[in-house]
């Protein structure tokens, strides 16, 4: 076993009274990728952070950090300076805020090149454009004039990991790399890290709270909880044989991509609030708890680089028990047959004129948002829409919602065209359609009490006051809160339980129809499988029709009987869950699929990837033929005359034979 | 950001959790500074109501035996130069400065939140005009249209005045309002609203206003403040309140020559004046920490 | 960048119009040019009066806007402003008071803005120390009085060392000494000494202003993720804060720099009228009192085009600080 490069030890961090780390022990060796994976709270960035001490003042940081024997914790700011970015380079999570706003990506790259090696601008400026090349940047030489605010997500993601090897470190330190981008983004991001790994030889420590990434990417991991390392092994060997329950428990809480049905394995509770337990921090959430787990924190032990800090890893180590043997899984009643239909949306259109000027403005151009959409869902059947940002999907969501006339195609809701509603029957159907959004924060008015935020689409359908008052305690009790809540304010919940009054709020009216605009991406995994177990109970209880929108396959495939595949406002593949998921007909969602990580490095390894090839278009441009040819791994393969079709001619959905729920909108299907 | 949110405590839950106005008022003690502002304001506020009891003295009746005198046991603040009172004289102009400080304050805040609320929440045409009308008013210094308007008013007495003030001190504000409104109008809990059918105006009443109050609130405390100053900058020129009605801003412009010789005719009313907005100032600052959640001043 | 400019500058030239059209019906409608004359010794016939108000445009038998068509008319063709009640120029008497406005305003706002953003820098990374409470009391006791106080103490303060040493150490009257012989040093060494103290009285007031503001957006930044970006690449504190944190908390100071230019007007009428400077503000109270129309409105147009420049040199401030708006 060769000597750490990086050696962490105790490593505490307080803020204030407040212990965010408590006593981390890591090691990094040569070239070597370690993955620490952990929820929010877990103070997996904290440790990132406070090993290039970048922490703010506030933290007091303890314990040590050594780089080649070096310490580095206590070091003064000017010799810390020299350390980072040359020899310890990091890539942080929002390449937007990360990059300073006002100044050009090529001059922010050449100030990391000159600080530590001093040359001339035109030298650091070619090396800067190499850098760009390298980490796959088109026309490297105009980008370096760019803005950050010019480039999109994955573009400035890239830019960022150029910045951090242009010193050739010896360390790469990745603070959530990819969670604010899509998945084939990620898919690409990831593989310029690899690519930057291997062209320098750094090692690589990758924090990130998706299990699937970590599988992929790392030889080792660290798993943390509540500010500490509760357990640490080489990748397969964790992934197969956890020794910690709460591994255990994450493991078994993600929805997978490869497997379907039955519920998720929710780990009940929340994480501790740091400072405030004695003994184990996972005692209050774990099914094995024995009494002397809340008496003492047990300490990281274990053998041959598998250490876990449970009283009963030994247990778990010999035992090696599926997540669902070990966690109470609830019963969920088996959902009923679809009924009528209930929607039907066809060729629907949504363009937004693009504007310049302040006071008097003028049309420069046009996004065609939604281009072409068409959706049907039955009574009682959850249908996934899935899409990347900027698809459209969100933006066909608002068009369904807003009950007007749509600027072309046809909405048709509970036998009712929307295009010709009176009052009444706008009224009618605000109450059969209601919507849960993504960010359970954002969508609880701050300033209202949560029974006030539950009555309030019963107030706008002008119910009894007593009716009401009913129905609070009884909408609390169902999403699995308490009556006495009703009093309280959303800052006072955790995100699950703010989720969950979210949906009693949607579920107050009544309604047939349930709009879910990523209702668990915010959300933890293990808080996540909670929040789906209780839509797929509701659904069956209630008989409620879904449209689930999310970019997240593995949450459609484990929880909608169809899927509708979106891509720059059109609808490029549907069908049921099944058919797309085990045999997609259009190359689009055959990459998409391909693009999601698994959590499980044995199949992930073993897996070919389908790599697309840069940005998708900026949806002003509007593409003549079919919209995904710029990208398409079939086009690029195509001869000449079989690609002037794609080039001419708009694709048209087709069934993959007739009568059969698969349709996909590619002249070439299956090649 | 992210990682010091990450490390953030949790929030809380237990049932104890002390509600938002509890918190608020807990915040807004431990801050020094405000509680001492409002001790002032409160201190001050009481000295112009209850100060003219006080006094034997009426603020308006000439003593000729008594003229220029300096502070002394029966003249608390000594005489001026017709031998009236210049204690009664403080009192009751700090009574009217402070009333159309907060009269002027209340107003313009009414005025930019309606203003502000409605032009972000409808957008378009509304929203042009509105903000043709704001940088309409934003061009002249507000001075001078009082000045050039306020010989019209001088029969009108203190509370056209009082309108005229509270006119032209609203636009900064309601762009602010606008541009919060702007933001929260594509907030999810108010889209939530709309999908649910809920009417325009009440959303600007239940969602939008309760949300931008924090802002109202601080924008209005310091209002008052900047009320006061206008009031006796306008007065001090000839151009606000007029005798024989007296203000902190007409006593100053009478004062103000005889500064050097007679000091008790300006430094009385100029340190009220100062104290009273620096108390207000003082308040706004402590409320902005308060209300803000993502202030803390405990940490150093 | 040029059209974002080039589109600000005709909506400032509507604004400018509307208001100023405004402003003149405003004028017109309270003033009383007529009691004016009407008070005079011996008291003009009913006829006079009228021929005199006829002759200066300001005839409230007239009908508004016609009377503003001509004074418009006059001035975009010829570029004149009008004539005076005591039927002098307003041009020349506008020619002699801008340069003395223009003077103070310019020197007070560029050195209230450059010492409260330094200050303010300063204050948010010294945060809770001596430097910063010290900046903080002064800025809140700064804040807590109105412009002409704060002339007014400053020229009190002139005054009482006037009286304790029996000299004039610092002049607070007028804005040269007349009749003063000697070169052109001697010239400008007495114009800045004139220059001092009402400047300081805007400028303190800017001083405060700004260094709040200042502060508060520092401390924004102070957090953001980009400064520990420059951290990581290997930036010392202090210069990450400097090259990157200051650079981009002063965009918000463009904006400031618009709104408190209005103050900033109101402060420098004040402060012309207690220094005795004969200059714009001093010309716009003295006008109102003598019922003058046009000279009011010659003031509201030189402070509504000096508050609209102050707001393109913002947009162009803000649009040369920040390349996002450049679109």
């Amino acid at each position: 076993m060769s000597a750490s490069l990086l050696e962490v030890s105790d490593l505490t961090v307080d803020f204030g009274a407040v212990p965010a780390v408590r006593g981390v022990d890591l090691a990094v060796r040569r070239g070597e990728t370690l993955g620490i994976v952990g929820e929010s709270g877990s103070g997996k960035s904290v440790t990132a952070l406070a090993v290039l001490g970048l922490l703010p003042r506030a933290a007091a940081v303890g314990g040590s950090v050594r780089l080649d024997g070096r310490e580095l914790v206590g070091l003064p700011d000017k010799e810390l300076a020299r350390i980072r970015g040359s020899r310890i380079a990091m890539v942080f999570q929002d390449p937007l805020s990360a990059f300073t706003p006002v100044y050009r990506i090529g001059d922010q790259i050449v100030e990391a090149l000159r600080i530590h090696r001093p040359q001339g601008r035109a030298a650091a400026r070619r090396r800067a454009a190499e850098l760009l090349d390298l980490v796959g940047i088109p026309a490297p030489e105009r980008a370096l004039d760019s803005f950050p605010h010019e480039f999109s997500g994955g573009m400035r993601q890239r830019a960022m990991i150029a910045m951090a090897i242009a010193n050739d470190p010896d360390i790469l330190l990745a603070d959530e790399p990819t969670t604010a981008l899509d998945v084939t983004i990620q898919a690409q991001v990831l593989d310029v890290l690899r690519t930057a790994q291997r062209e320098t030889g750094a090692a690589l420590v990758l924090v990130s709270h998706d299990l699937g990434v970590i599988a992929g990417m790392a030889d080792r991991v660290a798993v943390m909880y509540a500010g500490r390392v509760v357990e640490t092994a080489p990748v397969d060997e964790l992934f197969a044989r956890p020794r910690h329950p709460y591994t255990l428990g994450l493991i078994g809480a993600v929805p997978r991509l490869d497997g379907r049905g039955g519920p998720l394995v929710p780990i009940p509770g929340t994480p501790p609030a740091p400072g405030t337990v004695t003994g184990c921090p996972f005692a209050a959430r774990c099914p094995l708890v024995e009494d002397r787990c809340r008496t003492a924190e047990p300490a990281l032990t274990g053998d041959d680089g598998h250490l876990a800090a449970c009283v009963r890893a030994g247990e778990l180590a010999a035992r090696a028990p599926r997540p669902e043997e070990v966690y109470p899984v609830p019963p969920v009643p088996p959902a009923g047959r679809p009924g009528e239909e209930i929607l039907r949306v066809t060729g629907l259109v949504k363009t937004f004129p693009v504007l310049k000027g302040t006071v008097f403005k003028r049309r420069v151009g046009t996004v065609h948002a939604v281009d072409g959409v068409d959706l049907a869902i039955r009574r009682g059947e959850t249908l996934g829409l899935v899409g990347e940002s900027g698809s459209g999907k969100s933006t066909t969501l608002y068009e369904l919602l807003a009950l007007t006339r749509p600027e072309a195609g046809r909405i048709d809701l509970l036998g009712r065209d929307t295009a010709g509603l009176d009052r009444a029957g706008t009224r009618e159907l605000r109450r059969a359609v209601q919507i849960v959004f993504q960010d359970p924060m954002a969508s609880l008015d701050p300033r209202m009490p949560v029974g006030d935020i539950i009555a309030e689409p019963l107030r706008a359908q002008a119910a009894p006051r007593a009716q009401i008052d009913r129905r609070i305690p009884q909408l609390l009790r169902q999403v699995g809160l308490e009556p006495a809540h009703a009093s309280r304010y959303p800052h006072q919940f955790s995100g699950g339980q703010r989720q969950r009054i979210s949906i009693a709020r949607a579920l107050a009216v009544e309604p047939e129809l349930l709009v879910l605009d990523e209702p668990v991406s915010a959300l933890d995994v293990s808080i996540q499988a909670g929040v789906l177990n209780l839509l797929q109970r509701l659904k069956a209880e209630l008989g409620l029709a879904y449209l689930f929108v999310s970019h997240d396959l593995s949450v459609i495939r484990h929880l909608a009987d169809r899927v509708s595949v979106m891509y720059l406002g059109h609808t490029v593949e549907a069908g049921t869950v099944e058919s797309v998921f085990e045999s997609p007909r259009h190359p689009y969602t055959r990459a998409l699929l391909s693009a999601v990580p698994l959590p499980d490095p044995v199949a992930e390894r073993a897996r070919t990837r389908i790599l697309l090839a840069g940005d998708p278009p900026s949806p002003r441009e509007r593409p003549s033929g079919c919209p995904f040819r710029a990208r398409c791994q079939v086009h690029a393969l195509l001869d000449d005359a079989r690609r002037a079709r794609c080039e001419q001619e708009v694709p048209l959905p087709q069934a993959a034979a007739p009568g059969v729920d698969h349709l996909a909108a590619c002249h070439y299907p299956d090649a | 950001m992210t990682a010091v949110l990450d490390t953030a405590p949790a929030e809380p839950k237990s049932p104890a959790a002390p509600g938002r106005g509890r918190l608020v008022l807990t915040r807004l003690l431990a801050a020094r500074g405000a509680t001492a502002g409002a001790v002032i304001v409160l201190l001050l506020f009481l000295l112009a109501f209850a100060g003219p009891y006080l006094t034997p003295w009426d603020y308006a009746t000439p003593n000729y035996t008594a003229i220029r005198q300096p502070p002394s046991a029966e003249h608390w603040f000594g005489t001026n130069g017709i031998g009236q009172d210049v204690f009664a004289q403080t009192v009751r102009g700090l009574q009217k400065s402070l009333v159309i400080g907060l009269l002027v304050a209340l107003l313009s805040t009414l005025l930019a939140g309606l203003v502000g609320a409605c032009a972000g929440y409808f957008g378009g045409w509304a929203d042009r005009a509105l903000m043709f009308l704001v940088d309409l008013l934003l061009i002249f210094p507000s001075f001078l249209i009082i000045a050039i308007v306020s010989p019209k008013l001088k029969g009108a007495g203190w509370l056209a005045f009082v309108l005229l003030l509270a006119l032209f001190n609203w636009m900064i504000t309601a762009r602010v309002v606008r541009s919060m409104t702007l933001s929260l109008r594509e907030r999810e809990f108010v889209r939530a609203a709309r999908y649910m059918g809920v009417a325009p105006f009440r959303i600007i009443l239940r969602h939008i206003l309760p949300n931008v109050s924090s802002f109202l609130i601080i924008d209005a405390t310091v209002t008052v403040g900047g009320a006061v100053m206008s009031e006796t900058a306008l007065s001090y020129f000839g151009f606000g309140v007029r005798p024989p009605d007296v203000s902190l801003g007409t006593l100053l412009a009478a004062g103000t020559d005889q500064a050097p010789v007679f000091p008790w005719l300006f430094y009385f009313a100029a340190g009220l004046l100062v104290l009273f907005v620096l108390a207000i100032n003082l308040i706004g600052d402590g409320l902005r920490d308060a209300l803000d959640p993502t202030s803390d001043r405990s940490t150093p | 960048m040029i059209g974002y400019l080039a589109r600000r500058l005709g909506y400032y030239a509507v604004l400018l119009v509307v208001a100023v059209f405004l402003a003149y019906a405003l004028a017109s409608a309270a003033l009383g040019p007529r009691t004016y004359f009407e008070a005079k010794q011996p008291r003009p016939s009913a006829a006079a009066v009228d021929r005199q108000l006829t002759a200066l445009n300001i005839n409230d038998r007239t009908p508004v806007t016609t009377r503003f068509g001509v004074w418009a008319e006059d001035l975009v063709l010829h570029g004149d402003l009008g004539r005076t009640i005591h039927d002098t120029s307003v041009n020349e008497e506008f020619g002699r008071r801008i340069w003395v406005s223009l003077r103070l305003l310019l020197v007070g706002s560029l050195l209230g803005m450059a010492l409260g953003v330094a200050g303010g820098a300063w204050s948010a990374v010294k945060q809770y120390r001596l430097p910063d409470r010290a900046l903080t009391i002064l800025s809140f006791v700064l804040l807590s009085m109105p412009v002409f106080l704060v002339a007014l103490f400053l020229k009190n303060g002139a005054i009482a060392a006037k009286d304790a040493t029996g000299r004039e150490v610092i002049p607070f009257v007028g804005y040269e000494t007349p009749g003063l012989a000697g070169g052109v040093g001697a010239h400008l060494a007495d114009w800045g000494l004139h220059l001092l103290l009402p400047t300081l009285a805007l400028a303190l007031g800017g001083l405060a202003t700004y260094s709040r503001y200042q502060r508060s957006t520092m401390l924004d930044v102070l957090g953001s993720d980009y400064l520990r970006t420059a951290e990581a690449k290997g930036l010392t504190r202090n210069r990450a804060l400097l090259k990157h944190g200051l650079r981009t908390a002063v965009i918000p100071m463009s904006t400031m720099f618009a709104y408190n230019f209005l103050a900033l007007f109101t402060g420098a009428a004040f402060t012309e009228t207690i220094f005795a400077w004969h200059g714009m503000g001093e010309w716009f109270i003295q006008a109102i009192n003598e019922q003058d129309v046009n000279a009011v409105v010659a003031v509201n147009l030189f402070a509504a085009v000096t508050v609209l420049a102050a707001g393109f040199l913002a947009d162009a401030l803000h649009a040369a600080l920040d390349p996002r708006v450049r679109y």
